[in-house]
Formats: C-alpha cells, structure tokens, sequence
C-alpha cells in the first residue's frame, strides 16, 4: 500500500472513458491508484479542477480526451489542449511539480494504449512523494 | 430523377449553391446563391433548338473531355429541369459580343443574356447532406504515365466509351488512334489503399465496376483479352462474388493478383511492366489500352460544406456521421443528415439505402409535434452572466444566444441546439453557465467523494 499513490483522471465520455471501458472489458491490468471521473468532453475539464484537485490533496491528475481532431464535439479538444498545456507549464510557479499533471489523447478502441497512458502516469507519480501541498511540489 | 422532379413535394433548384445556414433544427434559414443559366426557366420549353444552332464548341466536361459539346448546352440528356444553359466561358455573345443566335432561334423567347446571380433565402426544417464524391486524381502515378500517356483512362473514361450515345457511339477504342483494343489491362487500387498517395481507405466499389468493365469489354470485342491486376478482391455484397467469378470463368477475364509497376509507350503499343504476386514472377506484354481503377475521394466542396453546416469530417474528408453503427446518417448536428458518398465510399445499393435512410429520419423527425431532446444542456444563470459572450465564441454548434435581460444582454442557451459538450461551462468566467449534469459543483463533488474515500482508506 505504501506505493499507492491518489490519482484523479478526467476521462471524455466518448474516447477515454470509452477506452478505459474498452480496457476493462479486456481485462488489461494496470494499477489501482486512479479514479475516473467522467466528463462528457476534455473541453469541460477547467484548469481549475486540476488545481483544486491538488488543493483536495490528490498526488496526480490525468487528463484524456479524443485525440485532437477526432473530438465528439467537433473541437473541444482543441481547447482542452490550450488551456491544459497552458496550466501545465503554470503548475511550476503555484508549487506543484508539473510531472504530477498530465493531458493526453485515448481514443475508445485503444485499450491498450490506455493501460500504457495509465500505467507509466502512476510511475511517473509513484517515483513522486505524496503530494503534501503547495510550495513542497 | 424525372420521377422526383414531378413530384409536388419536391422542388429542384439546380445550378444553385448554398451560401449560409443558419438556425437550427426545425428552424434552419438557409441561404442560397441561383446563378444565371441565361435562359429563363418558365419560358424554356426544353425543345433544344438552342443547342441545335448554337455556333460555338466547347470540350464536353459530362464526357471527361472526350467529346464536344455546344457552349449552350444541357450536362447531360437526363438532365432536370429540362433548361439548358449558356456557358459564359465559351458562349460567342459573351466572349465576343457578336452572336446571338439562340436569342434568335428560340421559339419562345427564353433567351436572357441580362440574367442576373439570384439570392434565395428560405426557412427549411431539416438538411440531407449528399455531395457526392470525386475520383482521385490518377496524374498522381508517375509510373502510370502521371495522366499523359493518351491510351492510359480510368475507369470513368471507360464508361462513357460504353454510352450508345457518348462519344464514341458506345463503341471501346484507344483514345490515340481510335482503332479498337485488342489487349486491355484493367489496374485496380489506383488512389485507393494507397496511403502514399494519402488514400489509405478502399473505395469499395472498383473490383465491381471493373468486373463489370471487363465483362462489357468481352461483349462488345469478344476476341479481346481482359486482364485485371488486382490487390485483393473485395465483393462482399450479395450476388457480388457470383459476378466476379462470372467475369472469370464465363467471359474468360484473366485476373492476375498483383500490380502493375510501370507502363512504357512502345510502338504504338504499351509495354506493361508487372508481377505477379501469387506466381512470384515479373511479366512483361503489350497491351493496347489500360483503363485504371480509380478510387472515391471526398467532395472538393467538402470543407466549405462541413464548415457552413458544422459538420465534422474524417482525416480523409468525408462527412462523420454520429455513429458508425447506431446513427449512420445523422450528424453531430441535429436536423442536418448525410447520405451517399459524402460520407464514404460506397456502391449505389448502399447510396440509395442511406438516401432512404435519411428521408425516413427527416420524416420521422417532422412527424412530431414537439422534439424530444437531451436533458444535458447548457443553462444560463442569468444574474451570474455579464454579457461578455466568450461562451458563444467558443461554442461548436452555435448554441448560445443573446437575450435582453433589462437594460443589458446576457446570454442564452438554445437547448435544442446544445449538445452538453460543456466547453462553455469550461469557459465562463463566473460560472454562470453551467452545464446540466456536469456542473462545476456536481463534478467537485465527485472529487471530494474520491478524496474522502481515499482518506477512509488511509485511517
């Protein structure tokens, strides 16, 4: 247990959510840190949700939507890409380490892409401490 | 088509280019662009005496450039309206000011060189979407003469060689001598699982057509050799494969599984360089006509369309439909449908079933006197709102309006419209939009419960 790690992922609900669904149904492993919110398009997810994510204590939060082009909504993601690269290269200056955010794209048929996009996350967040608040990373 | 053109319900607007939509579902205002055909549709009676006396040629786009047609002239004979038109480009009057022969000829006085560009606007309920297709553009094969050599036609060519009223009589010759072939070689794939030549997709519909020009070949020259070079063949419909096996073993086409590397002009003659995958070996003949399989390609048009009724298209340009398997024809905009090869590739089967398709879902969406839409949508707190709108920039469908609230203007959200994606949600600076299902509240809720979860966990 000492390993596990608390990560939020906003999933869209017509590519990510599809293919962590997708993954599921495949049974492909990948570790237990992440919890799934659902969203119906990356274009929902506010930077800010991140950011209170952080300020609720969560150790990482993923983002994943269509991929850019591919979006349900026709171009939700390509906002989602701006606000969140945006935030990204923000983190640094709020104290959170910017390896503990993460947006990417998963369509509903990439299962597998998916366990590869959650597992090397929560590694990623693994070789992190736990978050322990603003100003410590 | 006569048959739709007679019917009361049906109007045609030929010649006529859409210009802007605007609304929504059941309310769609749509504005069209009539451009002058020169001729004047109420008085026209169709007798063609026009076309008869009308000194000025011009090349026959309806016949790919093989023939010649007149600058006033119908596209084609099934043409509707039955209305010619006077092709500015080429028309004598127009060029150079001295003819007017058809002004003169017609009996009942339709001629109208003033004709002026026609703007219609009009309310319509819903849209069906069906463009069409193009054929790819086989110049793009080098080592199939990049289009220059005359004896290398596509398919389409080939086709209108077997019109009893096209160019040739219905007669199949080589475009360069115009004596009859002897030997024709039919290359299938020909921009089509090519992802080089960005076509990565099967247009589906050539083993079919050159099965079938490949069969008429042997009717019409019955001493002819049919060879057809092919990738695989892909016949999956019913009676398909009947009809390839008939083109083989009835009318003695030789299907040969591979490509065709390059074809060189030699004394008149081609010189087919190919392989033959299944054998292993390189082949080496002359034949004297190749006719290439091309593939379907999206609608030139296609972005310009997609743009003004907010559809989506796939990496390779055709319309996305809402889903591949539950809503074929439907769009991700409601009241909009798509139907035919603006969608993909596909046969006339399928084209006539999908145009059903989407008649039926039209009717089915009139047929209702109020609509039924989804309860996630958008909705505006309108004392939270300040009027500044980045929510209807940012929006997909166009869903946000303005509303007077007092002596200011906020925003409004159409619900039949929206389709809860929630990037407005995502973008209002006081939160004043929220997204029904989906709000800010309800999905930090969901987070907190996370959290609380975890910490139980933990204690």
């Amino acid at each position: 247990m000492e390993k596990h790690r608390r990560i939020v992922a906003f999933l869209c609900n017509w590519c990510s959510y599809g293919g962590a669904d997708a993954a599921g149904v495949a049974r492909l492993q990948y570790p237990p840190d992440i919890r799934v919110i659902r969203v119906p398009c990356s274009g929902r997810v506010n930077p800010l949700f991140v950011v209170k994510a952080f300020s609720e204590g969560v150790d990482g939060v993923l983002v994943s939507g269509c991929h850019p082009g591919d979006c349900h909504y026709a171009e939700g993601n390509f906002y989602a890409r701006r606000r969140l690269e945006f935030l990204k290269r923000f983190l640094p200056f709020m104290g959170i380490a910017p390896e503990r955010f993460e947006y990417t794209w998963v369509s509903s048929s990439e299962a597998q892409r998916w366990q590869k996009v959650a597992t090397l996350f929560t590694q990623r967040v693994r070789n992190l401490e736990p978050f322990k608040g603003f100003d410590h990373g | 088509m006569l048959e739709a053109s007679q019917n009361p319900n049906i109007r045609i607007l030929s010649y006529t280019e859409l210009e802007e939509v605007k609304g929504y579902v059941g309310n769609f205002t749509v504005r069209l662009r009539k451009k002058p055909r020169f001729i004047n549709e109420n008085k026209c009676t169709g007798c063609g005496i026009c076309i008869e006396r009308c000194l000025t040629f011009a090349p026959d786009e309806w016949n790919l450039g093989l023939g010649r047609r007149k600058a006033v002239y119908k596209a084609f004979g099934q043409a509707l309206p039955n209305v010619p038109v006077i092709d500015k480009r080429h028309c004598g009057h127009f060029t150079k000011g001295i003819c007017s022969v058809c002004e003169k000829v017609c009996p009942s006085g339709a001629v109208d060189f003033h004709q002026r560009e026609e703007v219609i606007e009009e309310r319509f309920g819903a849209i069906v979407v069906a463009i069409g297709f193009e054929v790819f553009d086989h110049s793009l094969y080098g080592e199939y003469g990049a289009g220059r050599i005359k004896d290398v036609i596509t398919g389409l060519h080939f086709e209108r060689m077997l019109d009893p009223s096209g160019p040739t009589k219905g007669h199949i010759v080589r475009p360069s001598d115009f004596t009859e072939p002897k030997t024709v070689v039919f290359v299938q794939c020909v921009g089509s699982r090519d992802a080089e030549k960005g076509v990565p997709y099967c247009s589906g519909i050539c083993c079919m057509y050159t099965a079938k020009h490949s069969i008429l070949l042997k009717e019409h020259i019955p001493e002819a050799q049919a060879v057809v070079f092919y990738m695989d063949i892909r016949a999956p419909s019913k009676g398909y494969e009947e009809f390839i096996r008939r083109a083989q073993e009835e009318f003695g086409v030789l299907y040969i599984r591979g490509r065709v590397g390059r074809i060189f002009e030699e004394d008149g003659r081609l010189l087919i360089k190919a392989v033959d995958t299944l054998a292993g070996r390189p082949l080496e003949f002359h034949a004297d006509l190749v006719v290439l399989a091309t593939g379907v390609i999206a609608p030139r048009e296609g972005d310009k369309v997609a743009q003004m009724l907010g559809l989506s298209r796939d990496p390779n340009g055709f319309f996305s439909e809402l889903h591949p398997k539950l809503a074929p024809v439907e769009t991700m905009n409601k009241g909009i449908y798509v139907a035919g090869c603006c969608q993909g590739p596909k046969d006339i089967p399928t084209s006539v079933a999908q145009g059903s398709a989407a008649a039926a879902k039209v009717i089915a969406l009139f047929s209702k006197e109020q609509l039924e839409s989804d309860p996630q949508v958008a909705e505006v707190r309108d004392l939270s709102c300040l009027g500044c709108f980045k929510c209807r920039d940012v929006c997909p469908y166009g869903a946000i309006q303005e509303k007077e609230m007092g002596k200011r203007l906020v925003a409004q959200v159409v619900e039949t419209v929206c389709h809860g994606c929630g990037l407005c949600t995502a973008t209002c600076p006081t939160g004043a939009v929220q997204l029904r299902g989906f709000t800010d509240n309800q999905i930090m809720a969901e987070l907190r419960g996370f959290v609380s979860q975890w910490k139980n966990i933990a204690a």
